[in-house]
């Protein structure tokens, strides 16, 4: 690749590297994510990797952290190759890292202690040891008086520092963090630097590396490494970078190392000055915008006015109200107090003209990814009734207007960020409105791209007349801005011109004047609290003896490390209500639902008679019918035309003709025939239905001949005596609710448990398993343990339903079916655990194994037809799948009246399945991405 | 309300779905391999039945019995003494043992009526039924051959001209077919608008189109338009092609009248499908609820067993689901070859249950939908 540096220099004369790359590539599907990386991180020191998102950053950290399989070249990490799975499970207690992402390792639905006392437990402290640390921790980040809030609920700041604290907890020697700072307001950025500073100082051998694509954060690294496109564009501290560019800032030293045909159209920003007339009209106006989401206000009485044509910033962290304001001037949400005015016309969620006058730019890409880019902006221009016949007129002229000619036959998914963020300019432009309201346009995209887009801005401002009101995390950007607003909790600290600002503030820079009047905030909000949480943090880090974590060459089974992975789980399943619905009242439902629909019982069949004797003797052969159980009488018929339509409409399941002269054959002794017609629409019906037709015909006969006294005669040659044995009324419930408690008990919990896996990988926390000293089997049994609880309640809560709402009668051995139901608990969630090894995605996980787990449990396991009636690969299956001996055991204690003693044959492949699958899922599962 | 918006997001929706090379796969898997497979999979009731005979007479006529039994309806029976003959009932090996008592042969020829034991294992519902009334005239039918040799044998006076109009040879795959067709009219219907939606609302882009001059109302029909003449379409070619053609099922009436109450159909299950999404938060949710809603609409809707045979309470509380009338109408027309003077009812109950769940759906978009962004 262009640019790859080979001249890796190593950060001090003679000390070791912790970390070395020799030419490590990374592909990802088609996307070359990493080429050739040489590369030398120096130890002890604070590295800094620097360049826009998407261009490797994030791959190169994993694969030193040890979470990402190498594909190609050598990765040493402490002194040993992280290709060996016995040095990594022997450095990772001495490593931690935080993925990007706010918060994307913690468990949103736990509280901050308990994702530290977890990630603790991880690593082998003990329970008071833990919480030493736990208060240690909390303290000197100045999280204490938020310990017991659930992780998703922090602000994102909050969340990075509880990130910190869990990376922390065990004191490890390489510190690895991925962009943690971006999308954090900057008073918590420069909290969280000054943490990283405290503890650095207090343990002056520990090497970090960060991931940022903050320029300015950059600039206070140790030592950097500059990459672009997946490779390494520069290495050297950033005086040196800066030196070498001969530039003045990191930032544009950057720039200049850049490869020639990415630097060529780059230009610096320019912004004339507004046209002096546009000041008097103004564009938006906001007084007192309030929004609650329950008891949190999002927005706290936000007020201000923006003028026609003015570029008008937005600034604050994440979660600080920026988004929601927006959303309510567009009339996406309604507030819950004030008023917004656009133009002079009050907002009004219902009034469409607005709209038209508005282009909204979201924070993500928002585009119809599955539309090419031309039919994208197709789209929108007939939505926003752009006159068909000008609509390619104006097609054209957003493709020539945003470059985009090259790809507009192209689906924008492919598209390189700043493609795409143009095609979302163009496709908010392509209705000409008079305001643009852009929500963090440029996240992620790197200096040049954003430089570039930000003068399309200035034209459109300038020269259009438009009026812009944009929210970014970029002080540069800021500084463009005629005039920003800072925000924060909701509420607007100042609105001002950047310059009057930094003046007013007294402080250098436009992010110092933020991080002022940010303490000033806080400290009106809750007393002097960051500042004493400073001092903490260094006594803190100082105080503590620590204790030697249990480290390295771990890799039997650790019970407190399954038990700390039971009790998360175990706590997400408490708190996250539709799981636990499906859980409990799901397969309570299902039951009722299968109880009554795989009913094989055939009773209330409707059927008419056309009568064409009109006698007694026909009569009675009616009455016969009737008068069961199995037969409803409707209307008579009186005509074939009239059976035929009352058969078609489904309204007769049985007619029947009694033909003419039908009492006086009989008495002659002529031969008579009586015609009947089944619906043979549904042909197990119809099957049974004969079947009632034929025994009643003869029970009639029998009694004809009973009256007639040729009784002997017609009583045959030989009684067949039917016995039906467990179930003697041959009622349908008493043998498919038994069958369908295995079918639901391998069903649900499979399904929860692959998904409690699944959650993890698609969720990203899975990481946590990756690079902490977890074994498999650990991680496994740790997921398993609680969803076998929850089985075994839903067990307990099925047959109970069995034997209350449905009537069947429990004969034999309660003990015998519990211990029974607890091995098949094991054997299906063992096997949940063995889907989700093949799964990526939950919605893949819910479909394949609902696919994975009914098939084989309804037709292979003897729910319909026994297990010894099926030949093949069906027989094989039902053979060695639990449910098959599951279900002999339910049926034997339900209806047989058998114990353990009669089972015991099939007590031994049901008590093997479970430990079978979770050893086949141990050896399927990755300790590593790929 | 402006045909035009509708006609677009219409438009788009269907190019979504092309792009989606998931859902394609699902909708031809669904109306084809899945019907040709579950009209071809359902065993006949009675197949390989496990029989056991405990034969205590070892005569002439209690071999031939025994040699009356085999494949495909019976397995080979296995020859057992008395002594066996429960446990192996026990341990479901059998699910019929019979029992022919000492001197059988020579009670039946001296006209004592003797009688034969059949032990069913009644928790095999399906075999157990129709199997003992197999057996039962497999009996009859052989002790009366071999009596016939010896003695007149008396023959009923009235006799049973039975017949099963509309599928006179019973054939299962008939209605297997026919049965998948509509179920998977409502999986589809309820997956694609359903998963539409939530994808909307996971790319951001149900955000974007609020604020643009389109209705929440717009937005709906647009999708349950297209979704609808997808599924529609799909319907239509499975019936042709894979039920009429490939399984050789005769379709009694009108397929385009069928169409119209599948297209009702999808107009009630639609609607459901963007109810749904507007309930679950995420695509598993969705997932979720899915198999919560689907397999009670499904096996109680009276496809799968007959309705009479459910609860009362069952059967009426049914009566609001649209596939109840759906199914009723379908074997109707595509079985007994009714008109539209006879479904009109269940048409017209879809209608006024499409209507009911469209406004219901509407509804909660519209109070959900900023919520959504």
């Amino acid at each position: 690749m262009s640019g790859a540096s080979p001249h890796a220099v190593p950060g001090e004369e003679g000390a070791a590297p912790v970390a070395r790359l020799r030419g490590v590539s990374l592909r990802y599907g088609k996307v070359q994510a990493l080429a050739g990386i040489n590369l030398d991180l120096p130890a002890g020191r604070m590295v800094g990797l620097m360049g826009p998102d998407g261009i490797g950053k994030s791959s190169l950290l994993s694969l030193v952290a040890g979470s990402r399989a190498i594909q190609k070249g050598e990765v040493e990490v402490l002194g040993g190759s992280m290709a060996k799975a016995r040095h990594r499970q022997r450095v990772c207690p001495r490593i931690a890292y935080m993925p990007q992402g706010l918060g994307k390792n913690l468990y949103p639905t736990l509280s901050v202690y308990e994702n530290i006392d977890f990630f603790g437990a991880l690593f082998g402290h003990d329970h008071a040891e833990r919480k030493r640390r736990i208060v240690l921790l909390t303290q000197s980040t100045g999280l204490a008086p938020f310990v017991d809030r659930p992780a998703g609920k922090l602000s994102g700041g909050m969340k990075q520092k509880l990130g910190l604290c869990c990376a922390l907890v065990h004191d490890p020697d390489l510190l690895i963090l991925d962009e943690p700072t971006t999308g954090v307001d900057p008073l918590s950025r420069q909290q969280f630097w000054r943490m990283i500073d405290d503890i650095r100082r207090d343990r002056p051998g520990m090497s970090v590396v960060v991931a940022t694509a903050y320029m300015e954060e950059a600039a206070r690294f140790d030592w950097l490494v500059a990459m672009d496109a997946g490779a390494v564009l520069a290495t050297g501290t950033p005086a040196e970078l800066i030196a070498r560019t001969g530039t003045a800032s990191l930032e544009a030293a950057f720039i200049a190392l850049l490869p020639e045909e990415k630097r060529r159209d780059h230009r610096a920003v320019t912004i004339p000055p507004r046209s002096p007339g546009s000041d008097h009209e103004t564009a938006i106006e906001a007084r007192g915008l309030t929004k609650r989401f329950g008891d949190f206000t999002a927005v706290d009485h936000v007020s201000f006015k923006i003028k026609r044509s003015e570029i008008f910033g937005f600034l604050g962290s994440n979660g600080c109200g920026k988004t929601t304001t927006m959303k309510m001037l567009t009339g996406l949400l309604e507030p819950s107090e004030g008023k917004a005015w656009l133009f002079g016309q009050e907002v009004d969620p219902r009034d469409l003209a607005t709209r038209r006058r508005v282009g909204y730019m979201s924070q993500s890409f928002s585009l119809y990814t599955e539309l090419t880019v031309r039919q994208n902006l197709e789209l929108h221009a007939r939505l926003f009734e752009v006159p068909e016949t000008e609509i390619p007129a104006r097609v054209e002229e957003m493709v020539e207007r945003f470059q985009l000619a090259g790809v507009i036959d192209a689906y924008p998914g492919g598209l390189p960020l700043a493609l795409r963020q143009r095609l979302s300019l163009a496709v908010a432009m392509i209705h000409k409105p008079e305001m643009l309201i852009l929500d963090e346009p440029t996240s992620g995209v790197d200096p040049i791209a954003r430089d570039r887009f930000w003068q399309m801005l200035v034209d459109l401002s300038r020269s259009d007349g438009v009026t812009i009101f944009i929210s970014t995390h970029f002080m540069n950007e800021a500084e463009r801005c005629d005039r920003i607003s800072l925000m924060h909790a909701g509420k607007v600290l100042v609105t001002d011109p950047p310059e009057t600002l930094v003046r007013q503030s007294g402080a250098k820079t436009l992010e110092d004047a933020f991080i002022s009047y940010l303490e000033q905030a806080v400290a009106e909000d809750d007393g002097d609290q960051t500042s004493e949480a400073e001092t903490a943090l260094a006594d803190s880090m100082r105080g503590p003896e620590p204790e030697e974590p249990v480290r390295g060459g771990q890799r039997h089974f650790n019970l407190r490390r399954a038990m700390s992975y039971a009790r998360l789980e175990g706590l997400e399943l408490l708190r996250d209500p539709i799981r636990l619905t499906l859980a409990v009242v799901g397969s309570g439902i299902l039951m009722l639902v299968m109880g009554y629909g795989i009913s094989l019982d055939v009773e209330d069949l409707s059927f008419a008679v056309l009568d064409r004797d009109q006698t007694t003797t026909s009569r009675d052969y009616t009455l016969n019918l009737s008068g069961s159980r199995y037969f409803v009488e409707k209307e008579p018929l009186a005509s074939h035309q009239e059976l035929d339509k009352r058969m078609r409409s489904g309204e007769l399941s049985l007619a029947l003709e009694i033909p003419p002269n039908f009492a006086r054959d009989i008495a002659r002794g002529r031969d008579v025939s009586v015609a009947a017609w089944i619906d043979g629409a549904m042909p197990t019906r119809a099957d049974t239905a004969r079947g009632y037709v034929e025994a009643m015909h003869s029970l009639w006969l029998a009694e004809k001949a009973r009256q007639s006294g040729q009784e002997s005669a017609l009583a045959g040659l030989a009684n067949v005596e039917i016995r039906y044995r467990y179930n003697p009324d041959v009622r349908s419930v008493v043998a498919m609710v038994p069958a369908i408690i295995p079918l639901l008990l391998m069903m649900i919990p499979a399904m929860l448990t692959a998904l409690s896996v699944v959650r993890e990988k698609e969720l990203g926390s899975i990481v946590n398993f990756y690079v902490t000293p977890t074994t498999r089997l650990e991680f496994l049994i740790g997921k398993q343990f609680p969803n076998i609880v929850l089985a075994m309640l839903s067990f307990v809560m099925l047959a109970i339903l069995a034997v209350v709402v449905f009537d069947v009668p429990l004969k034999g051995s309660v003990p015998t079916l519990m211990v029974a139901g607890l091995l098949y608990a094991v054997a299906a969630t063992a096997l949940g655990l063995l889907i989700s090894t093949f799964m990526r995605s939950q919605i893949a996980a819910i479909f394949g194994t609902a696919v994975l787990t009914i098939l084989p449990a309804v037709s292979f396991s003897g729910m319909i037809d026994p297990v010894s009636s099926l030949e093949g690969f069906g027989r094989v299956i039902g053979e060695i799948y639990p449910t098959a001996h599951f279900l002999t055991i339910t049926r034997g204690v339900f209806s047989k009246s058998l114990s353990f003693s009669d089972l015991h044959a099939s007590f031994l492949p049901l008590a093997l399945a479970g430990p079978a699958a979770l050893i086949l899922a141990a050896v399927l599962l990755r300790k590593q991405e790929r | 309300m402006r045909l035009g918006h509708i006609w677009y997001l219409g438009i788009k929706e269907l190019r979504s779905l092309a792009r989606d090379r998931g859902m394609l796969v699902l909708i031809v898997y669904a109306f084809t391999l899945a019907i040709y497979a579950s009209a071809t999979a359902i065993p006949e009731t009675l197949n390989r039945a496990q029989i056991a005979i405990v034969d205590e007479d070892r005569s002439p006529l209690s071999m031939r019995i025994a040699s009356a039994f085999y494949p495909p309806y019976f397995a080979t029976p296995k020859m057992i003494d008395h002594a066996e003959m429960d446990n192996r009932l026990d341990a479901g090996l059998d699910t019929f043992a019979l029992d022919i008592p000492p001197d059988f042969q020579r009670d039946l020829l001296d006209g004592r009526q003797p009688t034969i034991q059949l032990n069913v294992d009644a928790t095999r519902m399906s075999q157990a039924f129709t199997g003992s009334g197999h057996i039962n005239t497999i009996l009859n039918d052989e002790v009366r051959a071999f009596a016939q040799r010896y003695r007149d044998v008396y023959e009923p006076p009235v006799g049973l001209t039975l017949r099963a109009r509309f599928n006179p040879e019973l054939k299962e795959a008939w209605f297997g077919a026919i049965m998948e067709v509509i179920n998977n009219v409502t999986l589809l219907a309820i997956v694609l608008t359903g998963a539409a939606l939530i994808r909307e609302r996971e790319h951001g882009t149900v955000e974007h189109l609020l604020v643009m001059p389109v209705t929440p109302f717009e937005i709906m029909t647009s999708k349950v338009w297209a979704m609808g003449v997808v599924v529609l379409v799909a319907c239509a070619v499975a019936l042709t092609f894979v039920v009429q053609g490939l399984l050789e099922v005769p379709i009694q009436g009108s397929i385009a009248l069928f169409l119209v109450a599948a297209a009702l159909q999808l107009f009630a299950t639609t609607s459901m499908g963007i109810f749904l999404a507007t309930v679950a938060r995420s695509m598993p949710q969705f997932g979720l609820l899915l198999i919560l809603v689907l397999l009670p609409l499904e096996m109680l809707s009276g496809g799968t067993t007959p309705r009479e045979s459910m609860p009362e309470a069952v059967q009426n509380l049914m009566l609001a689901a649209p596939n109840t009338h759906f199914v009723i109408a379908a074997k109707a027309i595509l079985f007994r070859g009714a008109g539209l003077d006879v479904v009109w009812p269940q048409f017209l109950a879809l209608a006024i249950i499409g209507a009911i769940l469209f406004g219901i759906a509407l509804m909660r978009f519209r109070s959900t939908i900023g919520t959504m962004a």
